[in-house]
């Protein structure tokens, strides 16, 4: 299982990744691994509004349906439509595949994430 | 806090390959290898080794044996011979699916009865129950381990292990005591993926077998294969899987099960009530349905016409060979014609589909 330096991870399997005050969300190696191929992505649209840890999209394997939560709360900047002719960049390279990028409403939750380190242990420990 | 589960002869083995593991009908079976799709297309287009050592196996002897499974299941056992093969039904007396299952003829007095694994305890304690005089069951499913090679290549990569003529065993028919890489068993060409295969049973080393089938395949494309892909291989194909298309709940005419139920043979359980329903029409029936919208349908998703519930799924997944995203289910009668545009409720959107012609999947087409 690969853990990214530099990026912000959640309990469910998310990273963030922020750059001034937009943040850009995907999903990790280890949830992608555990949900085995990723054939589906359904996404939200610009503009939409999301608190922390709502529901943003869904992504389904062949065999489950996952939903997508965010770690941060903001507003929809930009989605990345590649995803839903190829799903399969999730599994590829799932820190190269935001889903979708947010305006950082309150950058202070970032410090509720786990960094490389305590993720790195958190997946560890649930093994 | 789970109770404990059963262990394929394999297991180990599965987890030294990689596999994931997961529970399937109270055995701890590999889900995938390298992955679903790719697995699923090792079979297509190659060949696919599948441990299916979950599968249940009882034994059916004695004198009375016949008349006996004649009277359990829907088809007519007398159609088949010595080393012939039948997929038929146990049902029980309302016409709802005990199992669905294979009857391999060992002889005149001499049957095995392959069962699903999630079944294997009810099927038996089923069977012992109206059990009459003259007529033994045994329960071998842990004695045998068990094997499923599937795909185009498998003949041509089996027939390197054995000097038995492989292309002398027909579809449903089998051979007992072949020698297969040193080890006697039995081999059928059957299967549960809608390619030629085979399947091996073996009371011996079915490690043996299946590192022999791997070793001899690899130059191939030959990889193993784990139950997501089975599931994804026989979905296509349209093979009922007991629990989603059928069960005690579903009767096999509904379930397109029909040329299974021979209603002019003699009594068998559930014969009344399927003959009812034969002589009535179908209150609903399972069909196929293709997305038109983006979706993927799964099991127990409603579905809508004119905003009325008029069905639900019981299968549904993406289909890696046909790229398309498909659905089995259950529709009220009157909507089942083919070109019908239904919806399907995903999330809580209505979105569209069509029900399309089964199998999704042929053979060489």
């Amino acid at each position: 299982m690969e853990v990214k330096e530099d990026l912000y991870y959640s309990r469910n399997h998310e990273w963030v990744k922020t750059d001034d005050d937009r943040a850009y969300i995907g999903i990790t190696d280890e949830a992608q691994d555990q949900l085995g191929d990723i054939v589906f992505v359904e996404l939200p649209q610009k503009g939409d509004r999301f608190n922390q840890s709502e529901e943003i999209g869904v992504v389904e394997s062949v065999k489950a349906v996952s939903e997508v939560y965010t770690p941060v709360s903001g507003t929809v900047v930009d989605i990345n439509e590649e995803l839903l002719d190829s799903p399969e960049l999730l599994n590829d390279q799932p820190y190269e595949s935001w889903i979708i990028s947010l305006e950082l409403t309150d950058d202070s939750e970032l410090d509720n994430l786990l960094s490389a380190a305590e993720y790195k242990s958190y997946c560890e420990g649930a093994q | 806090m789970s109770e404990t589960l059963l262990q394929s002869p394999l297991n180990q083995t599965h987890r030294n390959l990689g596999a994931k593991m997961g529970e399937f009908g109270g055995w701890e079976m590999p889900l995938e290898y390298k992955g679903v799709i790719e697995e699923h297309q090792t079979v297509r287009n190659r060949a696919g080794l599948f441990d299916i050592s979950h599968m249940g196996q009882i034994k059916v002897e004695g004198e009375k044996s016949f008349n006996f499974l004649q009277y359990m299941t829907t088809n007519d056992l007398s159609k088949i011979n010595d080393n012939q093969i039948q997929y038929t039904l146990m049902c029980n007396p309302e016409g709802g699916v005990v199992d669905d299952l294979l009857v391999y003829r060992l002889g005149q007095n001499q049957y095995q009865l392959v069962v699903n694994a999630v079944n294997t305890k009810k099927d038996y304690g089923w069977l012992k129950d109206h059990l009459v005089q003259g007529c033994r069951i045994t329960d071998q499913s842990s004695l045998v381990g068990k094997l499923a090679f599937q795909g185009p290549l498998s003949q041509e990569v089996l027939q390197s292990l054995t000097d038995c003529n492989l292309e002398d065993i027909g579809f449903f028919r089998f051979e007992d005591k072949v020698d297969i890489a040193g080890e006697p068993v039995l081999v059928s060409r059957t299967g549960y993926t809608g390619e030629d295969g085979f399947e091996i049973y073996s009371e011996g080393s079915i490690k043996r077998i299946w590192n022999a089938i791997l070793k001899k395949g690899k130059n191939k494309g030959v990889q193993p294969v784990g139950l997501g892909a089975r599931n994804t291989l026989r979905f296509e194909a349209c093979l009922s899987l007991y629990g989603h298309e059928i069960d005690e709940n579903r009767n096999p005419l509904a379930a397109g099960l029909g040329r299974f139920v021979v209603l002019k043979k003699q009594d068998f359980i559930g014969k009344e009530a399927l003959q009812e329903i034969n002589d009535s029409d179908l209150s609903e029936v399972l069909v196929g349905l293709e997305m038109k919208d983006r979706g993927i349908p799964r099991r127990g998703y409603k579905i809508f016409k004119n905003d009325q519930k008029i069905g639900e799924i019981t299968s549904g997944s993406y289909a890696p060979t046909l790229d398309k995203n498909l659905g089995l289910g259950y529709v009220q009668s009157e909507f089942r014609e083919v070109g019908t545009v239904l919806e399907i409720e995903i999330r809580k959107r209505r979105l569209q589909a069509e029900i399309v012609n089964t199998p999704f999947y042929n053979r060489g087409n």
